[in-house]
């Protein structure tokens, strides 16, 4: 730093380019308000990052896969350098996956890389959303980007399910066969749109040429725009942040776009792609060699769809079975109610949530100071009981499996299950409830009373009483007085103090 | 320099340094800088020490680098079912993922660890500047806007106003038909024989449709005779016409078809049955055939258990009681697995005489209710 003043260099590249630039677009003020700009900090606002950075992954893995994956139908013969399957009459989809997986230099890392991108895609945009609700950062201004969440959510859950279903593999097969079971049931139109999509009886002869274009095109376009859309609205209406020190309803505290928190995006960026690295070399995922092609008289036991259509294959186990007549004349077949209006009616609520909120009470004001979960216990309460009822459809689509794992009779296993869809949600809101409303009064102890030290201490009338030490000297005015909760985290742990340092 | 944020005149810039100029253009962003002292003492052996810890990190990621590098052109990766470099080339990937990691994860580290140690904490407070835009803003947007309304005459014309509606609506209809239109095909183009209401054991001229077992071989045929299928047991077979024989096109084809899959089972003598109303006659002594597509949601219903005479479809898990008709019994399917009927000929093959008498596999919206 000099004492003199600063004036940029007349005569250096970088002073040269910024002129020119500066002549051509005025870059100067626009520039350094986007630099300056400041972003707050929680290890929760992480999992919307990570969501962004998977996708990155995804693109990426994504276009090199497109150089050798042939979607096609066409049945030719397997001749690859894979001895099992060697000989196996196939369609050059499954046959093109194998090539990439074994005769590909590298391909299975990257085969791996792409799929566990897609796993942990689907999980960050989850833990992301449960962060938003439960802090209630969808609350205005920021509705619209739940709004847009939620439709990401829906088209990467398409996108991933497309993905996997494309490779003609066994498994993905009898989900595909899956997929065609509920477009059929659908009342009217089902049988339609089933050959819109298949143009046929399933499986035809299109589908997977079609699940291609929609997996490497249409949707990640969707997905893209839908992305871009969401990060300029965040960008635009400021970001919210937690009660702290200086942290208002007016103002946000964190670090400055460079250099802090450019660091931290671009570290955090190379850290998903690490880690996703790491799982994609050492934990193996859709080994479709040991599945073999797909064939519609067969199926493996224990056919798992990935982990984020499991709560659609929970809501068809455990729906009883339940078609219906309507005139005598027409059916309703029961994958009707579990497989389309389950999932829809779910995702109509979750879309439809920053609404709903608005009939709890009559808030109508703009917020930019997140709530702590606790503040809100009618909200974390309902979030608990939706979480409590995805887990119970998740843990019933894998419950073939516990059943053998554990050696559960698998008929006790479902009805328990279809009790547990009932009972545990509400149980799981009035304890959320009330575990909020504790740790609300827990709170407001500590700042009445002060926090317990753990020291006790004997007056000279003799009887013993705890040590407890107050939250003094916070107030600005100066006052002895307990400060009021406002939202920020309150200390429970003794500060330790310094010797003969008053109260 | 005013405290409002205003500009200070040239005069007053040339005298700022690069500091004061930085802290300036904070406050013109409605940003007030807390915290950007320096870590270290410039020159000082603590920052030093700091740089040569980030380094590490980056020494370590070039390391890494090389690392994958080396793995990727010199480890030997092509894929031996057996042999003693089996272990080794099985060691590929796993090696590949390890540096990959080692390089990117360290560079990550490095990043995080520099921005803790060598830059400034760089805490700051920016204002927001929430709620409605300012008055004039509004009022003349909100002016602008019904002054178009009445300019354009969409203000005054219902007639406009209707036939524009009208005229956009079609156009959307215009474009809505040319991109779904072409997906469009009638499920019923072929009437009652629609691939929804029938299979691939309808013998189109009244040939027989024998049942074949999948040898493994696309192209072989291998008939069923009753003493074939052991009692206890389940077999899954495939339709046959001797018009196919010597086709491969259309023998690998009813292999691979979705709608033919049944499976057939035999009961122990004296497994007490109950038949279907109306198919008492399906059955061949103790001889069953059922469709093997799942009535829930068309997985191959593949597995039977002999102590119950379940059929189980691992899919969902409905199980169909074999040797009652195959009603279901529990789980999400609700209707019994279609029965084919079963005849055998003068040599002794197991042959089908019709198709199932109702449609196979998971409901749809203009099937029969009766059955």
């Amino acid at each position: 730093m000099t004492s003199r003043g600063y004036r940029p260099r007349r005569l250096s590249v970088t002073g040269y380019v910024a002129r020119g630039a500066e002549r051509r677009f005025q870059v100067a003020g626009l520039l350094r308000h986007q630099i300056n700009k400041v972003f707050p900090w929680h290890f929760s606002f992480f999992w919307g990052e990570l969501a962004l950075y998977s996708f990155v992954v995804l693109l990426g893995s994504g276009i090199v896969l497109t150089l050798f994956f042939v979607p096609s139908l066409d049945q030719v013969t397997y001749q690859g350098s894979y001895a099992p399957t060697y000989g196996l009459e196939a369609s050059r989809a499954w046959v093109s996956t194998m090539q990439i997986s074994v005769d590909v230099h590298g391909g299975l890392f990257l085969r791996q890389l792409h799929h566990w991108a897609a796993l942990v895609f689907l999980a960050a945009i989850m833990l992301h959303m449960a962060r938003i609700f439960f802090t209630g950062a969808y609350r205005a201004p920021r509705e619209i980007n739940w709004f847009l969440g939620v439709v990401m959510l829906v088209v990467a859950i398409f996108e991933g399910y497309l993905g996997y279903s494309m490779l003609d593999d066994l498994l993905s097969g009898t989900g595909v066969r899956i997929f065609s079971g509920i477009v059929l049931s659908v009342p009217v139109i089902g049988t339609w749109v089933h050959w819109m999509i298949f143009q046929s009886p399933f499986p035809g002869e299109i589908y997977v040429e079609r699940f291609f274009i929609a997996h490497v095109l249409l949707l990640p376009g969707i997905l893209l725009a839908l992305i871009a859309l969401h990060l300029a609205v965040v960008w635009y209406q400021k970001h919210t942040h937690f009660k702290g020190p200086r942290a208002r309803e007016g103002n946000v505290v964190g670090n400055r776009t460079l250099p802090v928190f450019a660091m931290h995006s671009v570290a955090a960026l190379l850290g998903t792609l690490g880690v996703l690295g790491l799982l994609a070399g050492t934990a193996q995922i859709n080994p479709i060699f040991h599945w073999g092609p797909y064939t519609p008289a067969q199926v493996s036991n224990g056919s798992q769809p990935d982990w984020y259509a499991l709560w659609l294959i929970g809501s068809l186990k455990l729906f009883p079975p339940a078609d219906l007549s309507v005139g005598g004349r027409y059916t309703v077949p029961g994958g009707f109610w579990s497989g389309v209006l389950v999932p829809v009616v779910l995702i109509l609520l979750l879309f439809a949530w920053p609404l709903i909120d608005r009939l709890r009470d009559s808030d109508r004001e703009l917020h930019n100071v997140l709530d702590r979960p606790r503040d809100d216990p009618g909200r974390t309460a309902i979030g608990a009981m939706a979480l409590t009822l995805f887990g119970v459809l998740t843990l019933a689509g894998t419950d073939d499996i516990s059943a053998t794992v554990f050696s559960i009779l698998l008929e006790a296993l479902r009805w328990t299950e279809r009790a547990a869809v009932f009972v545990l949600p509400p149980l799981v809101f009035v304890v959320t409830r009330r575990l909020c409303r504790r740790l609300q009064r827990s709170d407001r102890d500590a700042l009445a009373g002060g926090i317990a030290t753990g020291l006790v201490d004997q007056p000279v009338e003799g009887a013993y009483r705890s040590v407890q030490q107050p939250f003094v000297g916070v107030d600005p005015e100066g006052g002895e007085h307990a400060p009021e909760y406002d939202g920020a985290r309150v200390p429970k742990t003794p500060t330790p103090q310094r010797p003969g340092g008053g109260s | 320099m005013s405290e409002d944020g205003s500009t200070p005149p040239e005069r007053e810039l040339d005298r700022m340094d690069v500091h004061e100029l930085g802290r300036l253009g904070a406050r013109l962003d409605d940003v007030e800088i807390v915290d950007d002292a320096p870590r270290h003492e410039p020159g000082s052996r603590e920052e030093r020490r700091a740089y040569r810890r980030v380094a590490a990190w980056f020494v370590l990621t070039a390391l890494g680098a090389v690392g994958f590098v080396l793995v990727f052109v010199l480890w030997p990766w092509q894929y031996t079912s057996e042999g003693p470099e089996q272990t080794l080339r099985a060691w590929f990937t796993p090696m590949l993922g390890i540096t990959f990691a080692i390089s990117v994860l360290s560079l990550a580290v490095g990043i995080v660890t520099w921005s803790k140690i060598i830059t400034p904490e760089d805490v700051a407070v920016q204002q927001r500047h929430d709620g409605p835009s300012p008055p004039v803003a509004q009022r003349t947007l909100a002016a602008r806007v019904v002054e178009l309304v009445d300019q354009t005459g969409l203000g005054r014309s219902k007639l406009l106003r209707r036939t524009v509606l009208a005229a956009c609506t079609a156009v959307a209809g215009v474009l809505t038909v040319t991109v779904l239109g072409t997906l469009v095909r009638d499920p019923w183009s072929e009437g009652p024989y629609s691939p929804l209401l029938t299979t691939g054991w309808r013998s189109p001229d009244g040939e027989r449709t024998y049942l074949r077992v999948d040898t493994g071989d696309p192209h072989s045929v291998t008939l069923l005779r009753p003493e074939d299928v052991a009692a206890g047991g389940m077999l899954t077979v495939f339709p046959f016409r001797e018009s196919m024989r010597g086709d491969p096109e259309a023998l690998a084809e009813m292999l691979r078809a979705a709608d033919v899959p049944v499976v057939i089972v035999r009961f122990f003598p004296g497994t007490p049955v109950v038949e279907r109303v109306g198919q008492e006659d399906f059955h061949l002594d103790g001889l069953y055939a059922y469709s093997k597509i799942c009535t829930h949601m068309g997985c191959p219903a593949s597995l039977f258990e002999q102590t119950t005479l379940r059929i189980l479809c691992p899919c969902h898990q409905t199980e169909f009681q074999a040797n009652e008709y195959a009603r279901p019994v529990f789980g999400p399917g609700a209707r019994p697995l279609p029965q084919l009927p079963l005849r055998v000929d003068e040599r002794g093959y197991l042959y089908a005489p019709h198709d199932f008498i109702e449609p196979i596999g998971p409901g749809f919206w203009s099937r029969d209710p009766r059955g």
